[in-house]
């Protein structure tokens, strides 16, 4: 099956599994009215989709070097799109971020625009360039173009940091669906997870991780958009809620002024005994705060999201694994169109999440009623129960407000559906697509780790005469080392110190952005230079970073907005001004190199490094 | 090498181009949100509107359009994959 014939025939086969998968919603649907309860078809849904991903992951097993580190290099540009927006979107794009837009209204928007923003610069300053190269892996580029085990040690301590930063909050997330769907506990299903995120990736690599992460996107694109779409037009907002939910955003502004956004006192809010991690309304849902500070913290916000993501090794991996340069450069494109889907939806439901319960005219609305009548409600019910939902009436007068209302973040996805008066079978699917956007990522993460410790580390630094048995058993071992060991502090629950996914792309902005591109666009750019570019951002971000960070220093900022999601800006200014200076005060590099960086600025012509390295 | 030279001299001058437009988009638009929101495109606050989907939409028509430029960049100066 997975011959040669296979590439021409995918539109075919992932065709086919799309209807499979429709079909197998309706089939829900049509168990769910013959009366099969509702933890059943949440049961159903997660284990036939992560079956279908543990088959896909043994199919493309293989034993060949160039196919379990870059797919063999021909996966075609919109099926590579696709791979590479489902590794992208993570269990957080997919649970959280309406949530964040929920809560955030325009600040939080800034999230949308760096995450998208970055692709830009992702297809225009790297993903041909390092194509061409023809490396692995990220340090594999580093490495080779200025030469040298230091420099590419240097780039794999970047990347393992950056990335494992970012893994554990994957896992975490496929251990709370799994935890929710399958009625087990969290610990269990922190392990029923990483077991569901090997299946895909250790017997086939990158190519196992590729085929999987296609048939992951389709089923948290499918899942993400029908909610919005039915919600929208079951409730009358529109039948396209992306271009028609104008007059709902200027009700919600109406709303706010006639509710009034009240910041809570924090120690009324501990008095009332609300649980940990609520959040309720107290920014404007479309109006934008006032004031230079407020603009550039959307600005530096963004900034930190669109260099970061041009430096997270495992988005810039994905690029590696097309047929040409060309094609690479058109799948960047492609990946952003996927994006855009998701992206563009995500403000949609937050908006209509946000109406149905905010406008008392609406019969989903609770604020403004009695809070005795809103209690009886039985979602609100079973929220409050699980403490991700909590009513707190701070002024006594018995009726609820806009800041008495408390409920978690990923609630508005989760609930959302349940609320507009959707069948279950929905929430079953949302569940199967937040498995699929957790894992799909995890597994791009821990492959990216696990590639660069393997190829860089032990085949480049350690044991170069090793043979391809021997260099795929020690990337598989490490494979489940690391996907263990992130599933262990997932399991502790250690998320408040672990910080937040901004700092994943803070971590890789302040070390591999500039050596990145310099190595491309800056031919005078050596060795020493990228090596102090590398450990001095990563050293300068850092200390930042502790200087301000809640959990460590917790100092204020010494770059006014410049807060511990941000610690990236003088992380990559420190990281530039070192590699330049650095690299202007030693000796330009060889002849060889300089032909190298030549042969990489254009498209046509062999690739620097063979094909089997 | 002079062709390779001014191959990678329009290179250059496209990416300056792209990076450009992109800054237009993911920046300069944001610097200004408090003034531009009360303009409104379909109805939705204009600033507000750039960041929900209008400068994303304009991430993707931008990637595309720079990728085609680029190839014929490729094209012109020989340097171009001949199969894709």
């Amino acid at each position: 099956m997975f011959k040669g014939d296979f590439i021409s025939n995918l539109p075919k086969i992932y065709g086919t599994y799309t209807g499979g998968f429709l079909i197998f919603i309706i089939l829900m649907a049509i168990m769910e009215s013959a009366g099969v309860s509702a933890k059943a078809i949440g049961v159903m849904f997660v284990a036939f989709t992560v079956a279908i991903y543990a088959i896909i992951g043994w199919l493309s097993r293989t034993v060949q070097v160039d196919a379990y580190y870059v797919a063999g290099r021909q996966v075609p540009t919109v099926f590579n799109g696709m791979a590479t927006a489902a590794d992208w979107m993570s269990g957080a794009s997919f649970v959280a971020m309406a949530g964040g837009i929920y809560y955030g209204g325009y600040t939080y928007m800034a999230f949308l625009v760096g995450w998208t923003g970055g692709y830009v610069l992702v297809a225009s300053l790297l993903a041909p360039y390092l194509r061409k190269f023809g490396c692995y892996t990220v340090p594999d580029f580093i490495g080779t173009r200025y030469g040298g085990g230091g420099v590419r040690f240097a780039a794999v301590i970047v990347l393992v940091l950056a990335s494992f930063t970012y893994v554990t909050a994957q896992i975490n997330a496929t251990g709370t669906i799994a935890s929710r769907a399958l009625g087990i506990p969290f610990e269990l299903g922190v392990w029923v997870g990483l077991v569901s995120i090997l299946l895909c990736s250790m017997l086939g690599g990158m190519r196992a991780v590729t085929w999987t992460q296609v048939a992951q996107y389709i089923v948290l694109i499918i899942a993400y958009l029908i909610p919005v779409f039915w919600i929208s037009n079951k409730s009358g907002y529109g039948v396209f809620p992306h271009l028609m939910l104008a007059d709902e955003v200027a009700r919600i502004a109406e709303l706010e002024g006639q509710f009034g956004l009240v910041k809570n006192d924090a120690a009324a809010i501990k008095a009332a005994g609300v649980p940990g991690g609520l959040a309720y309304i107290s920014n404007p849902h479309s109006g934008v705060p006032a004031g230079g500070l407020a603009a550039w913290k959307f600005i530096s916000l963004a900034i930190c999201m669109m260099v970061g993501t041009a430096s997270l090794p495992h988005i810039l991996m994905r690029y590696f694994t097309t047929p040409s340069v060309r094609a690479a450069r058109k799948s960047v494109a492609w990946s952003l169109f996927f994006i855009f889907l998701l992206y563009s939806s995500a403000p949609m439901l937050a908006t209509l999440s946000k109406i149905s319960l905010i406008d008392p005219n609406l019969p989903t609305g609770i604020i403004g009623k009695s809070i005795a009548e809103v209690q009886s409600i039985e979602w609100v019910k079973q929220w409050i129960a699980v403490k991700q939902a909590y009513i707190a009436d701070l002024n006594g007068d018995g009726v609820l407000q806009l800041n008495e209302w408390f409920m978690r973040g990923d609630v508005v996805v989760l609930a959302t559906p349940e609320v507009a008066g959707l069948p279950y079978v929905i929430s079953g699917l949302v569940a199967a697509g937040g498995m699929a956007a957790a894992m799909s990522t995890a597994d791009g993460l821990i492959l990216a780790i696990a590639n660069a410790l393997s190829h860089d580390v032990y085949y480049k630094l350690i044991d170069p005469k090793a043979d391809v048995k021997k260099r795929l058993i020690v990337a598989r071992a490490l494979l489940v080392v690391i996907g263990a060991l992130g599933a262990y502090i997932a399991s502790m629950r250690l998320t408040g110190i672990l910080g937040a996914v901004a700092w994943a792309f803070d971590f890789a902005m302040s070390g591999l952005f500039f050596p990145l591109v310099l190595g491309v666009w800056w031919k005078r750019a050596n060795a020493a230079g990228a090596t102090a570019g590398i450990l001095g951002g990563l050293a300068v971000g850092t200390a930042y970073l502790i200087h301000v960070a809640p959990a460590f220093g917790n100092n204020p900022p010494i770059i006014p907005g410049v807060d511990h999601l941000r610690f990236g800006i003088p992380g990559a200014i420190a990281s530039l001004i070192l590699m330049v200076v650095v690299s202007l005060a030693t000796k330009e590099p060889d002849a060889a190199t300089q032909r190298m960086v030549d042969e990489v600025r254009v498209p046509s012509g062999k690739a620097i490094l063979s094909r089997q390295h | 090498m002079a062709n390779k030279d001014a191959h990678w001299q329009k290179t250059k001058s496209h990416m300056i181009l792209t990076l450009l437009i992109w800054f237009f988009f993911s920046i300069v638009i944001f610097m200004f949100g408090e003034s531009i929101n009360s303009a409104s495109f379909l109805g939705y606050p204009l600033a507000y509107y750039m960041c929900a989907q209008g400068s994303l939409l304009a991430f993707v028509i931008l990637i595309f359009w720079a990728a085609n430029r680029q190839e014929s960049i490729d094209d012109e100066f020989g340097y171009g994959e001949r199969e894709d």
